[in-house]
């Protein structure tokens, strides 16, 4: 393989694009034609034939899109060159791949067809920098560049003829659909989703109100009494939310399955309409972080993200997750066996942080309450404001201490195990190794409880990753332990004011002499 | 018996230009200004809230000025650097403060910047990049002739390093 493959090799595009583009953006547009034959069909006015343009206008564009976009694999780069009036050339240094990830919607499907997404990892700012999208390819033609891309970025050899099984780590279990209401993040999606109906309507003229049966609903409870349709439309709210984040689970971890390639790839398949395959270089790996938000932790659930260079930043949205909100046991176990790693680091018994972060912590959430109810009362409102206010006092101080006490630290062989937060419970395990530097923070609060933040950076997930509200000596002590020398020199038992003189600065510059 | 203190932080070896203490205080001026400002000019067009709004404009001109004589030479006490054969050691703040250390090994880039009110001054800022997207290093107000040979050396110190830093 080494000169044998031509400069040439320019590939089109899989020909059934020519059917998919125009299919997909049609179905773009069902709401819009659903509403008009809903609302009015028998209307042709002006939005129609709009609407009816631009269809015809993106159809043509899909099509010129395919006899215009070649793509092609060298042995050094991936290249794509699309664009009719506007020439575009893209170009991917091969050694710079981080990941290969294959998306195919419900139409993509039908076909046969895979999206193929080539990205750098880069978080420079141009957000499309790092990033190559063949929309799209045969599925078994992702799934082969797929290997080759991610081959050359590991440096493996060819896999034999019968391809060495790739080892299960963990699969879907149907029990775990008890979380998916439990999901903030799914009920926003249900409230996204909502909103944007209301506001396609909205754009295009139509009133709900003009729609007969949702009209006859209204009159009824506009006669009943109001505290009956305050709780009709609670129970109305609850019901979608929870229809819809069972939906939203279902279609996106539908075939759930976490795999170890040979290689040393974790790969990620699942999605029921839509179904995405992403890996991830195991070399890439930082360590993993065990969330577990309000409501998932009072079920007893938990989610599980790699912590991973070169996913991307902002963008790695979702790239990371290793596994469906899922039992807290279940997580810690894939956490053992991603980070081939035994017992989880994430389970590792931590050490407490001084009570003055406690103290802290009741402060931090006592006084804006307090706060609050003191101008309440001050302020011309009804008397029973102030009073209502203060019952947020308990739940403060609750939170408060839950935070305390999930608060943590320990060193767990080669990782730095951190744990903090209430409203979202995080256990951040890193590799030791990962850790690119230190940033110790400590407030005028802080000072007087000799307490400090210590985050330690890195290049992988969100940055830095910080054990909050330590004590001061502990804290540098750990820190000098996770990267032994790093910290060292920095560091003294002396008294303050028996610093060393300013030395020379550099050749050359003399220190400033007060 | 010597009792031995507990384990600190000691300040990095080098203070930033005394320059940056006039360059603190105008931009203190400058943002009480933007307060004071609009709270006087309201002052003069409503008779209705005078009272009220007169001793806002005490108290923030109170609280201005001990801002503009405290911060600039709190900073100046807090603000040091240091750059060793392994790292670069970072202090910053004052009420606030922050030590920042990273390795010379996983340095990517090294920016300086130069205001129009630094340059007023002759003052540069230096920012050192790791792979972190949490992790640059500043030093503000740094004489400019230093930060540019800063620059040179930590350049030259980090080329000679393979790898790609993450």
């Amino acid at each position: 393989m080494t000169d044998a493959a031509p400069a040439r090799g320019w590939h089109r595009l899989d020909p059934r694009m020519l059917a998919v583009t125009p299919l997909r953006q049609l179905t773009g547009f069902l709401p819009v034609i659903v509403i008009f034959l809903i609302a009015g069909g028998t209307r042709l006015d002006g939005r129609f034939y709009g609407v009816l343009a631009a269809v015809v206008a993106v159809v043509i564009a899909g099509i010129a899109r395919w006899f215009t976009t070649r793509y092609r694999v060298t042995e050094e780069r991936v290249e794509l060159r699309s664009g009719l009036l506007f020439r575009r050339r893209r170009s991917v240094p091969r050694d710079r791949i981080r990941t290969v990830d294959l998306t195919a919607g419900p139409v993509h499907r039908i076909f046969g067809l895979s999206v193929v997404n080539v990205g750098t990892g880069q978080r420079t700012e141009g957000t499309e920098a790092g990033e190559l999208s063949l929309d799209a390819v045969a599925a078994a033609e992702a799934d082969r560049l797929r290997q080759r891309l991610l081959e050359r970025a590991t440096d493996i050899p060819q896999p034999d003829a019968d391809t060495p099984p790739d080892q299960e780590i963990a699969r879907l279990d149907w029990s775990w659909l008890r979380f998916a209401p439990l999901t903030v993040s799914s009920l926003v999606a249900v409230g996204a989703v909502a909103g944007a109906g209301s506001q396609l309507a909205g754009d295009l003229g139509v009133d709900p109100s003009d729609i007969g049966e949702l009209n006859g609903a209204r009159q009824q409870l506009e006669t009943a009494p109001l505290w009956l349709g305050v709780a009709l439309f609670a129970l109305l709210v609850l019901l979608v939310g929870l229809l819809g984040s069972v939906l939203l689970f279902i279609e996106a971890w539908w075939g759930y399955r976490l795999a170890r390639e040979p290689g040393g790839t974790l790969r990620v398949r699942r999605g029921a309409l839509t179904t995405r395959s992403i890996s991830l270089e195991e070399r890439r790996l930082r360590g993993v972080e065990v969330a577990e938000p309000l409501l998932l932790r009072a079920g007893g659930g938990a989610r599980l993200t790699a912590v991973a260079t070169g996913l991307g930043g902002a963008k790695a949205e979702g790239r990371g997750t290793l596994l469906p909100p899922a039992p807290v046991a279940e997580a810690h176990r894939v956490s053992a066996a991603v980070l081939a790693e035994q017992p989880a680091p994430t389970t590792i018994a931590l050490r407490r942080h001084p009570p003055a972060a406690r103290r802290r912590r009741l402060l931090r959430a006592v006084v804006p309450v307090a706060v609050l109810v003191a101008l309440l009362w001050l302020l011309p409102v009804p008397g029973w404001l102030p009073w209502t206010a203060a019952t947020l006092l308990p739940v403060a101080v609750l939170l408060a201490l839950d935070a305390y006490r999930n608060l943590g630290h320990a060193l767990a062989g080669r990782y730095l195990v951190t744990r903090h937060g209430a409203a979202v419970r995080s256990t951040a395990a890193l590799q030791r190794s990962g850790v690119i530097g230190w940033t110790v923070s400590q407030s005028i609060f802080q000072r007087r409880s000799e307490l400090v933040t210590l985050a330690a950076t890195t290049a992988a997930g969100s940055g830095a990753y910080a054990v909050y509200d330590v004590g001061t000596a502990d804290g540098l002590a750990l820190g000098e332990q996770v990267v032994p020398g790093l910290l060292a020199p920095f560091l003294t038992t002396a008294a303050a004011g028996d610093e060393a003189p300013d030395q020379e600065v550099l050749p050359g510059h003399r220190p400033f002499t007060k | 018996m010597q009792r031995s203190e507990p384990l600190r932080l000691r300040p990095p070896r080098h203070q930033v230009s005394d320059r940056a203490i006039p360059w603190w205080t105008l931009q203190a001026v400058a943002s009480v200004l933007t307060v004071l400002v609009p709270l006087g000019i309201a002052l003069a067009m409503w008779d209705s809230v005078r009272a009220w709004l007169g001793w806002s404009c005490v108290a923030v001109l109170l609280l201005g000025t001990v801002y503009v004589v405290v911060m600039p030479r709190w900073r100046f006490r807090v603000h040091r650097w240091e750059v060793t054969d392994e790292a670069v050691y970072t202090s910053a703040g004052w009420l606030s403060q922050e030590w920042r250390v990273a390795p010379l090994s996983r340095i990517q880039t090294i920016d300086t910047e130069r205001g129009p009110l630094q340059q007023l001054f002759g003052l540069s800022t230096v920012t050192v990049t790791t792979a972190s997207a949490a992790g640059a290093l500043q030093v503000t107000g740094l004489d400019r002739r230093l930060a540019r040979d800063l620059v040179e050396q930590l350049t030259a110190t980090t080329q000679a390093t393979p790898g790609d830093a993450t």
